[in-house]
């Protein structure tokens, strides 16, 4: 800290290094997480590493994964989206029943009325947020339940099998290039797109914004509204493009696809360490947190942990990441005070008596 | 009473009406800025000078009235529609965002752009380092904004105004949490500015400084335009005069009297790094200020004697009984009272009523059963608010509808239902009108009548030559001077404050 004081012309570089530091080590931290799981189960039985088993373990994190995606877009907003799951299930359902009436559909139009029928939803959601001002969680909680009804009125005593759907479009849910499913490189695509879409141009970073200040992004001038709108019409079409792919995957189809998933997205994101009040995170994190959570699930049979367990695990997972967010904020905090605290030569006694002040 | 100009003004603001509900904030309101001219704004807190902010930075839209740009009609949609229009304001607290780097709050909305739309995220830092190097400030444009002190949370907003070539600069009381040195830098930036050709509004509750940068001065009262005037053809005592329609009796009615036995006695308080082997006592019925720039550690040693925060060694005693440290529930039973710095974040809570906020520490002596009774609560929160004369429409209504005198005057109300025995204030009567701050000064000198002891941290030198027995000094974490009622100047104060002649008291 002395040193520092001393020499403050440092302080132009450091502040840099000690951000960065900071979010590579969220991820960096996930990705350790998942390798050191990874490394244990194999230890024990070490056929949990065979291809197949690599195969499943990117097939099972797929829908999570693009589900996190979107949900993460959301939460950067300081906002949530509770109706995932039931966008997923009415996308799933949709697409089933458009393969059983016009069996020759090409696939694409199947992708696309999946993704319009999610974007549909979510602009429901939006609308109701952020032109009727309702908070978030109430009205996807309400959505939830909505839509899953729908989903239940539409479905009843019907279920879609297989055998109704093109075989082209079943073939997509298995079939691997160089051993990666079909479906990972789908999410792979739409990770790297709204990655790139949030780091790079202005109306993403006015998400992260939005999420970290809202009064001051008002201020800004940035359009608050408009762009909340718009993060939950892309998670609603993020959570209907996983419904398509959840058809192709399971082939069969009832009014239950993608129930309960909700939460289980929520955590993803939450480990994955984008921050559940908003302003920070990535997509990156947040789909390394959903395919952790799917490779726990897998794990910890092979480890011979009871499934009653599992649960448990996951939840102490949450915490654990949440513990680890806060003790790094509060060490990145006070570091940052430290270096730029006082920005005047002057003051550069001060610095470490800044540090300390709340 | 305005002057006669030859040139137009840049921006002129007339007949302007604003309510929200039923409370009209401002009334035919008017304000004409020039160019190359710093025009300062002052009136009592609910005058209605922030709403005037708000409307000129597009955030509100007037109900009647009238803006015009370079003699041309300027309708504000919005903050974006100011800024296009090359209003740039900067609010009394910081409006940045904590989680986003330096550079993106100063270019957020208006990133330099590379082909396909992207942000060009070179550009935008080498043009942060320009501004900053212009402002010769070093700050690194890619730290996050958290943790940046209040003064270099002024400068980014200060940057951001640069960054977009304002030619209307307003600045809503930026310098209530700043200390002298960052004030002449502030004040050095906006001089330029003006002397660029920009038009700068100042909104200050400190007359000197409105005095130093401005050359013309706008009065306001009761959301109504009173006066407008060359700087020169005024004085502060006019200015008060037409900003409270009435003679202030005396804004610090201090009696003498002889103090009473040591209350509070504070012995080699120490806290790493924050301050060090700080003693003092404060005896019954005295007023003693403790002063000092800010970053000296005053509030902080605060903090520590009524146990908000703990310390590494001292003691502190009330009435010849140890306190524990980092207990301030002991410290309130042992007859401690502290009115925080911050009324917003620490004083009160905002979403709780006015009778809630008043009775929130007495909260168990007031309940029966362990049931709050609403009608002790209301008869004594009622007793306490008509002492301290708070203006609220209901006793029932949220503390953050008051203005800012009136919630201090809430928290000061809190902290005297408790009957203390010593009182320890930080910065009573920061960002509050000056007819509020003569009735704060009243309560206090009423409060050591009484025999109370008073520990008051302020960094109004006014204020504490106005009001102290005895002035401490605080410089970089230490006591360095004590200094009786009598010896206590502008100068010696000073002095000691900035380190510059400890060995002279």
């Amino acid at each position: 800290m002395t040193a520092l004081a001393e020499r403050p012309g440092d302080t132009r570089t450091r502040g840099r290094v000690v951000a960065q530091r900071f979010f590579v080590v969220r991820e960096l931290g996930i990705g350790l997480a998942l390798l050191l799981l990874i490394v244990i189960t194999a230890l024990v039985n070490p056929r949990f590493l065979a291809a197949q088993s690599i195969k499943d373990l990117l097939l099972g994190s797929t829908i999570l994964a693009i589900l996190a995606t979107g949900q993460a877009i959301v939460v950067i907003t300081r906002n949530v989206d509770l109706s995932v799951g039931s966008v997923l299930g009415l996308s799933a359902f949709a697409v089933g029943t458009l393969f059983v009436s016009a069996p020759g559909t090409p696939i694409p139009v199947a992708l696309a009325m999946g993704v319009a029928l999610g974007a549909a939803c979510g602009a429901v959601n939006g609308l109701l947020i952020a032109a009727a001002r309702v908070p978030a969680l109430v009205v996807t909680l309400g959505t939830l339940y909505v839509f899953r009804g729908i989903d239940y009125t539409w479905a009843t005593g019907k279920q879609v099998n297989a055998a109704d759907m093109p075989a082209g479009f079943l073939r997509m849910g298995t079939k691997a290039v160089l051993g990666v499913p079909v479906l990972a490189l789908f999410a792979v695509v739409v990770l790297v797109f709204a990655g790139y879409y949030l780091r790079a141009f202005r109306s993403g970073r006015e998400l992260y914004a939005i999420g970290s200040e809202p009064a001051a992004a008002r201020l800004n001038g940035i359009p608050v509204g408009r762009r909340i709108f718009g993060a939950f019409v892309v998670s609603g079409a993020l959570a209907g493009f996983a419904g398509v792919l959840y058809a192709a995957r399971f082939g069969t189809l009832d009014a239950n696809a993608g129930i309960n998933s909700e939460l289980n997205v929520v955590a993803a994101v939450v480990v994955g360490g984008v921050a559940i009040f908003g302003g920070s995170g990535s997509v990156y994190g947040a789909a390394l947190g959903a395919v952790l959570l799917t490779t726990i699930g897998a794990a910890l049979p092979v480890l011979g942990v009871s499934p009653f367990w599992q649960r448990a695990a996951v939840g102490a997972l949450i915490l654990a990441a949440i513990g680890l967010d806060r003790i790094l904020m509060a060490r990145v905090g006070e570091r940052l005070r430290v270096i730029g605290g006082r920005s005047v030569a002057e003051n550069a006694p001060n610095q470490r008596k800044g540090a300390r002040r709340a | 009473m305005s002057p006669p100009e030859p040139t137009p003004p840049l921006l002129s603001l007339h007949g302007v009406d604003k309510s929200f509900g039923a409370v009209q904030a401002l009334r035919d309101a008017r304000l004409d800025l020039y160019a190359g001219e710093a025009h300062g704004l002052v009136g009592e807190n609910g005058a209605g000078k922030s709403t005037l902010v708000r409307v000129l930075s597009g955030a509100h839209r007037p109900d009647t009235g009238q803006l015009t740009m370079d003699g041309q009609p300027l309708v504000l949609h919005g903050p974006a529609d100011a800024r296009a229009a090359g209003i740039a304001v900067i609010y009394q607290e910081p409006t940045l965002f904590p989680d986003l780097s330096v550079a993106e709050n100063i270019f957020m909305g208006r990133q330099p752009l590379r082909s396909y739309r992207r942000i060009d995220k070179a550009a935008m830092r080498t043009r942060t380092a320009e501004l900053f190097a212009r402002l010769g400030v070093h700050l690194d444009p890619d730290r996050p904004a958290r943790g940046l002190s209040i003064a270099d949370q002024q400068l980014v907003e200060i940057a951001k105004a640069l960054s977009f070539d304002a030619r209307v600069l307003v600045m809503d009381e930026p310098t209530a949490a700043l200390s002298g040195v960052e004030v002449e830098r502030l004040f050095g930036v906006a001089r330029s500015l003006r002397d660029a050709g920009a038009a700068v509004l100042f909104i200050s509750h400190r007359f000197d400084e409105v005095f130093a940068l401005c050359q013309r001065i706008t009065v306001m009262r009761d959301g109504r335009w009173v006066s407008t005037d060359r700087a020169g053809d005024l004085t502060v005592d006019a200015l008060v005069r037409r900003m409270v329609g009435r003679e202030i009796s005396a804004l610090f009615p201090r009696v003498d009297h002889d103090p009473g036995e040591p209350v509070l006695d504070v012995r080699g308080l120490t806290l790493g790094g924050v301050f060090e082997d700080v003693s003092f006592t404060v005896r019954a019925g005295e007023i003693v200020a403790l002063a000092g720039l800010v970053g000296a550690g005053r509030s902080e040693v605060a903090r520590a004697v009524f146990g908000v925060d703990g310390y590494d060694s001292g003691a502190v005693t009330v009435a010849g009984k140890a306190l524990r440290p980092g207990r301030p529930d002991l410290a309130i039973a042992a007859g401690l009272a502290l009115v925080p710095e911050d009324r917003r974040q620490q004083g009160l809570v905002m979403d709780l009523s006015v009778e809630r906020n008043v009775t929130l520490v007495r909260r168990w002596a007031l309940s029966r059963f362990g049931l709050l009774a609403s009608r002790a609560e209301r008869r004594s929160a009622r007793t306490w608010a008509d002492r301290l004369q708070v203006k609220a429409g209901a006793l029932t209504d949220d503390v953050s509808t008051l203005s800012g005198g009136n919630q201090q005057k809430v928290v000061l109300a809190k902290w005297l239902s408790t009957d203390p025995t010593v009182l320890i204030v930080d910065e009573p009567t920061r960002g509050i009108d000056v007819a509020t701050k003569a009735e704060v000064h009243r309560l206090l000198s009423e409060q050591a009548a009484r025999g109370v002891a008073v520990l008051m941290v302020s960094s109004e030198l006014p204020e504490v030559l106005g009001m102290a027995d005895r002035v401490l000094v605080m410089h970089e974490g230490r006591l360095v001077a004590d200094i009786p009622r009598h010896g206590a100047d502008e100068e010696s104060v000073m002095f000691a404050a900035t380190g510059s002649a400890g060995d002279k008291t």
